[in-house]
C-alpha cells in the first residue's frame, strides 16, 4: 500500500470510530462501541508501523490547499518521517491499550459511548497535531486535543457531588491551554511574517540558507512557542490545570496527561529544533523553567494523599525534566524519556485505575493498605511502574533519566545538583505512594476490604504489556557502555529521520564519568528505595492526618499554595472586571443608551406628526412654498452660480 | 400698435376679473366672474391664433365646466350669511406666498429669448384646426385613446359617487 | 380662416399675465374656504398654465404644446367632475362645505 494511502486511512479510523460511536452510539450495545474504539486505534497502530518499517527520509502528503495567497500558501498536508512516527506509534499503541483498560474501567458508566466517541475524537486530533506537516495542520490538532481534554476532564459533569468540581476543573485546564495557545498563535504570525510559509522543511531550509534571519525575531518566536509548550505541558506558571484534570476519569489522566497531550509541548519544541538552535537565550529560559517545575513539584508531590494527586504531580515533574534536556538541546534525549514515561506513567495511572476501581472509587490513599495480596496482578505490575519511575537500575525510566542526567553534569552543575534532589524526592514520593497503598494493614474499614477485588482481564492486560515496556524500554537508547553497535539507536534513529536534528547530537560523556554517574544514580534510587521499606513497612508509619502535619510537610500537602495565590492574583481581579463590565457598563451605558436613541426617533416622531394637520389650505401654502424654493434654486443655479 | 393696445386691455381685464373671481364673498359671483375670465382667455388664444383651442375653451370651460359649478352651488343652496372666511393673519400670509410666487416666476422669465420680441410666425397654420387634427391623429393617437377611457371612469365615478347611498342617511 | 398677424403683439406680456393669473389662482386657493370655490381657482391656475403654452407654441411655430393644452383640459374636466361629485357627498356627510371642517386626515 503506497504511503499516502496509509497516512490517510491511519487518520481516518479513529475519525471513523467517532463517527460511528457518537452518531450510534446510543443504540449499540456496550462490547460492540468499546470494540469499535479500540479496534480503530489499535488499526491505526498497526498502519503506523508499517509505516515505520518503511521509513525513508521525510516524506510530506499533500491533501488539500487551505489558504493560497501570492505570499502565503498553507496546505492541509502530513508529514512522515522519524519523529511523526514515533510519536504516532506511542499515541496509538499506549493508546489502544488504554481503549482495551477502557471497556472494563467504564463498563458502569452511564455515558460509556461518549466516553469512547471522546477518546476517538481525541486521538484523531492528536494525530494530526504530530503528524501535521506545518504550523498550521499542528495548530488544528492543537486546538484539538485542547477541546477534547476539556470535554473528557468535566466527563462526569452530571455527577451529584462532584459535577460542579468537574466542570470546573475542565474550565480551568482549558483556560489555562488557552493562555499558551495565544503564544502559539503569536508565534505563528511572526513565522508567517518572517518566513513567509508554515511549513517545516521549507523554514528549515530558508535558516539554512539565510543565515541572517536570526537575532530578536527568534527570540520572541521560540518564547511564543514555549509559552505554548508551557501551557500544553504544563511548566510553571500554567501547571495548575493538571492536578485539578485528575478529576477526570482515570483512562482519560492516562492517555491524556501522561502519555499524549502534556507531550504535545515537547513535540512541538523537537519539531522546531532548527529555530530553538538559533536562540539560546530562550533555551536558558527553558531549561530553568524546567528545573524550578521539576523540584517544585516533586516538593508538592511528597504528601499528597489522593493516589492520583501524587501521579499527577509527577507528571509535571517529569515533564520539566523534559524541559530541561531540551533546555541543552538534547532533543532526542528529550524524546526518549517520552517514551519511556508515556509506558510507566501510563502503567502508573493504569494501575491506580485498577486501585480504584477495585477500592469502589475510593482514592484516598491512607485508607487503602495491604492490597498487595489482595490485588496481586495490579500489585506487581505497580511496583515494576514504580521502579521505573524511580531509576531502579536497568529498568527503563533508569537510562532515560541517566542520558538527561549526564546533559545536565556536562553542561551546567547546579542543574545537576537540582535535578539530583529532584530525582530523588521522585523516588521518595513514589516509593511512599506504593508502599502504602499496598503494604501494611488495611486501613479502609472491613466492609470495603471485603468488596475489594482484582480487576478483570479488559484492565490487567494493558498493565501487563505496558510493565514489560517499561522493564525493556530502556534497550532502545542504552549508552555507549553496553552492547556498542547498537548503542544510542533512537538518537540516531531519531537524527536521521527529523530535520535539523542530523546537526544536533546530544553530548555522550565518556566512559568513566559515565559509569560514575550510573552508578550514584542507582546508589540513590536503591537507598531511596531502602529508606522507603524500612519507614512504611518495618516501622510502620503511615500517612499522617492533616492536623498532625509539621511545617513543610504542611507546605506540601497544600501545593506550595500556588493555587490560592493565582486566585487572589489573577482570577478574582478578572471576575471582577468582568462583573463590573456586566452590570455598570452592559446595562447602564449600552441598554440605556439603546433605550435613549428609541426614546429620541419616537419623540420626534410625535413632533413631525403635528404637521400633518389636515388643513387642505396649509397643504396648499406649503406646496406653494416649495415651488418657490424650487424655481429659485434654478434661477440662481443658471444666473448667478454659473 | 392697436394690436398692441387690445392685448394691454386684454389682460388687465383678464387679471382684473380673475382677482374679482378670489376676492367677492358671494360664490355665485365668483362663478360668473370666472366665466368672463374664461372668455377673456379665449379672446387671448385667438389674439395668437390659436382657433381651435379657442373653440375648445369656450366650449368645454365656460360651457360645461362652469355650468355644472352653478348647478352644484344651486344644488347646496348657500347664502351669504354663512359663507366661512378664513381669518386675516392666514389671508395674509397667502397673499405674501402668491406673490412671492409670482416674483420668482417672473424673474424666471428674465433672460428668456422672447422677452422683447415681438411675434414671430413661424407658421401661421399651426393653430387651425385642420393642422391639430393632423398632429393629434398621427402622433398623439396613443394619448387620445386613453383620455376616452379617462373619460370613462370619470364617468362612471361621478355617478356613482353621487348616487344616495340609502344607508348613509340614516 | 387665416388671421393676419403682423409684428406687433409681444410675447412677453402674455406670458406675464399667464403668470399673473397663476399666482392669484395660488393665493385664491390658499385663502378661501369654501370648497366649490377652491376647485375655481384650481381651473384657474389650470387656464393659466395653457395659456402659458399657447404662447410658446406660437412663438416655435409647434403645435405639440397645443395638443398638451388639449389633453389638460381633457383632465380638467374629468377631474372637476369627480371634484364636484365628491363635495356633494361631503356635503352630504357634514351638511358644510368649509374646508376646514375636512380635517380627518390629520396626525
Amino acid at each position: 500500500m503506497p504511503q499516502d494511502l496509509t497516512l490517510i486511512l491511519l487518520l481516518s479510523f479513529p475519525l471513523l470510530g467517532f463517527a460511528i460511536n457518537g452518531i450510534f452510539g446510543k443504540q449499540l450495545p456496550k462490547m460492540v462501541i468499546g470494540s469499535i474504539a479500540t479496534v480503530a486505534v489499535f488499526a491505526s497502530f498497526l498502519l503506523a508501523t508499517s509505516l515505520f518499517s518503511r521509513l525513508d527520509g521525510t516524506t510530506i502528503v499533500n491533501l488539500f490547499n487551505v489558504l493560497d495567497f501570492e505570499n502565503l500558501q498553507i496546505n492541509a498536508s502530513f508529514q512522515i518521517d522519524a519523529l511523526s512516527i514515533w510519536m504516532t506509534l506511542i499515541i496509538t499503541g499506549v493508546g489502544s491499550l488504554i481503549h482495551l483498560f477502557s471497556i472494563g474501567y467504564m463498563s458502569h458508566d452511564e455515558g460509556f459511548y461518549k466516553f469512547f466517541t471522546y477518546l476517538n475524537l481525541f486521538i484523531f486530533s492528536m494525530l494530526i497535531l504530530v503528524l501535521g506537516s506545518n504550523y498550521f495542520v499542528l495548530f488544528f490538532g492543537w486546538e484539538g486535543v485542547g477541546m477534547c481534554s476539556y470535554l473528557l476532564i468535566s466527563f462526569h459533569y452530571n455527577d451529584a457531588q462532584k459535577g460542579i468540581a468537574n466542570s470546573l476543573a475542565g474550565r480551568k485546564a482549558f483556560i489555562m491551554n488557552r493562555i499558551g495557545d495565544v503564544g502559539l498563535l503569536v508565534a505563528l504570525f511572526m513565522i508567517i511574517g518572517q518566513f513567509n510559509t508554515l511549513e517545516y522543511t521549507k523554514i528549515g531550509h530558508l535558516i539554512e540558507s539565510n543565515k541572517a534571519l536570526t537575532g530578536g525575531a527568534m527570540f520572541f518566536i521560540t518564547l511564543s512557542l514555549f509559552i505554548a509548550a508551557t501551557g500544553k505541558s504544563a511548566q510553571i506558571p500554567l501547571f495548575t490545570w493538571l492536578p485539578d484534570a485528575m478529576a477526570g476519569p482515570t483512562p482519560v489522566s492516562a492517555l491524556i496527561h501522561a502519555a499524549t497531550m502534556v507531550t504535545a509541548g515537547i513535540y512541538l519544541t523537537v519539531r522546531s529544533n532548527f529555530l530553538f538552535e538559533l536562540a539560546p537565550f530562550t533555551q536558558n529560559i527553558i531549561l530553568y523553567t524546567g528545573l524550578a517545575t521539576t523540584l517544585f513539584a516533586a516538593f508538592m508531590a511528597l504528601r499528597q494523599n489522593d493516589i492520583k494527586k501524587v501521579l499527577a504531580y509527577s507528571t509535571v515533574s517529569q515533564l520539566g525534566l523534559m524541559f530541561v534536556a531540551l533546555g541543552f538541546g538534547a532533543y532526542t534525549v528529550a524524546l526518549f524519556h517520552v517514551t519511556t514515561h508515556a509506558f510507566f506513567k501510563a502503567l502508573l495511572f493504569l494501575g491506580s485505575g485498577s486501585v480504584i476501581h477495585g477500592m469502589h472509587e475510593e482514592q484516598d490513599i491512607r485508607k487503602m493498605g495491604g492490597l498487595a495480596k489482595l490485588m496481586p496482578i495490579t500489585h506487581f505490575t505497580f511496583l515494576i511502574g514504580t521502579m521505573a519511575i524511580s531509576g531502579i537500575p536497568f529498568l527503563s525510566g533508569f537510562f532515560s533519566k541517566d542520558e538527561i542526567m549526564a546533559q545536565a553534569l556536562h553542561h551546567n552543575t547546579f542543574a545537576y545538583i537540582v535535578l539530583v534532589i529532584a530525582v530523588t524526592m521522585t523516588a521518595v514520593y513514589m516509593f511512599r505512594l506504593y508502599f502504602l497503598t499496598f503494604h501494611g494493614e488495611f486501613r479502609g474499614g472491613d466492609q470495603l476490604k471485603s468488596k475489594v477485588h482484582e480487576s478483570g482481564p479488559s484492565m490487567t492486560l494493558p498493565l501487563i504489556i505496558l510493565a514489560i515496556l517499561s522493564i525493556f524500554g530502556g534497550l532502545l537508547n542504552l549508552p555507549g557502555l553496553f552492547f556498542k553497535n547498537s548503542a544510542h539507536w533512537f538518537d540516531h534513529f531519531l537524527s536521521a529521520g527529523t530535520f535539523g536534528l542530523n546537526h544536533i547530537h546530544p553530548v555522550h560523556l565518556d566512559f568513566a564519568t559515565s559509569i560514575q554517574l550510573m552508578i550514584f544514580a542507582s546508589i540513590v534510587a536503591l537507598s531511596v528505595l531502602i529508606w522507603a521499606y524500612l519507614n512504611y513497612v518495618k516501622k510502620g508509619n503511615i500517612a499522617k492526618d492533616d492536623k498532625d502535619l509539621n511545617g513543610w510537610e504542611r507546605l506540601s500537602a497544600a501545593k506550595l499554595f500556588v493555587d490560592e495565590l493565582y486566585n487572589v492574583l489573577i482570577v478574582n481581579p478578572i471576575l471582577a472586571i468582568s462583573d463590573f463590565t456586566g452590570k455598570i457598563i452592559d446595562i447602564k451605558l449600552l441598554r440605556n443608551g439603546v433605550y435613549a436613541l428609541a426614546d429620541g426617533v419616537l419623540n420626534s416622531a410625535n413632533i413631525s406628526r403635528k404637521w400633518q394637520s389636515g388643513f387642505l389650505s396649509s397643504y396648499l401654502f406649503w406646496m406653494v412654498f416649495g415651488l418657490i424654493i424650487f424655481v429659485a434654486y434654478y434661477i440662481l443655479k443658471i444666473s448667478v452660480w454659473h | 400698435m392697436s394690436l398692441q393696445i387690445i392685448s394691454i386691455i386684454l389682460g388687465s381685464l383678464t387679471l382684473a376679473t380673475a382677482l374679482l373671481v378670489v376676492l367677492s364673498k358671494h360664490p355665485v359671483r365668483s362663478v360668473i366672474y370666472l366665466v368672463v375670465t374664461f372668455f377673456l382667455i379665449t379672446s387671448m388664444y385667438i389674439m395668437m391664433n390659436a382657433q381651435f383651442l379657442a373653440i375648445v375653451n369656450m366650449i368645454v370651460y365656460a360651457g360645461a365646466i362652469m355650468v355644472l359649478f352653478l348647478f352644484v352651488l344651486m344644488l347646496l343652496n348657500l347664502n351669504k350669511e354663512i359663507e366661512p372666511v378664513n381669518t386675516r393673519t392666514a389671508q395674509f400670509t397667502a397673499l405674501i406666498a402668491g406673490g412671492s410666487l409670482f416674483l420668482i416666476l417672473i424673474t424666471a422669465l428674465k433672460d428668456t429669448l422672447i422677452l422683447g420680441e415681438s411675434f414671430r410666425q413661424k407658421n401661421e397654420q399651426i393653430g387651425l384646426v385642420k393642422e391639430l387634427g393632423n398632429l393629434l391623429f398621427t402622433k398623439y393617437v396613443v394619448a387620445f385613446e386613453i383620455t376616452s377611457i379617462l373619460f370613462i371612469a370619470a364617468m362612471v365615478g361621478a355617478i356613482l359617487l353621487a348616487k344616495r347611498e340609502k344607508q348613509i342617511i340614516e | 380662416m387665416q388671421a393676419n398677424m403682423s409684428i406687433g403683439t409681444s410675447l412677453d406680456f402674455f406670458l406675464f399675465v399667464a403668470i399673473a393669473l397663476f399666482a392669484i389662482g395660488a393665493i385664491g386657493a390658499m385663502t378661501r374656504k369654501n370648497m366649490i370655490v377652491l376647485l375655481m381657482c384650481i381651473e384657474l391656475m389650470l387656464n393659466a398654465v395653457n395659456l402659458m403654452l399657447v404662447t410658446f407654441s406660437t412663438y416655435y411655430g409647434n403645435g405639440d404644446a397645443q395638443i398638451f393644452v388639449f389633453f389638460t383640459m381633457v383632465v380638467a374636466a374629468a377631474e372637476a367632475t369627480v371634484g364636484l361629485s365628491i363635495i356633494i357627498m361631503a356635503y352630504r356627510n357634514l351638511k358644510s362645505i368649509d374646508i376646514d371642517m375636512y380635517n380627518q386626515l390629520k396626525n
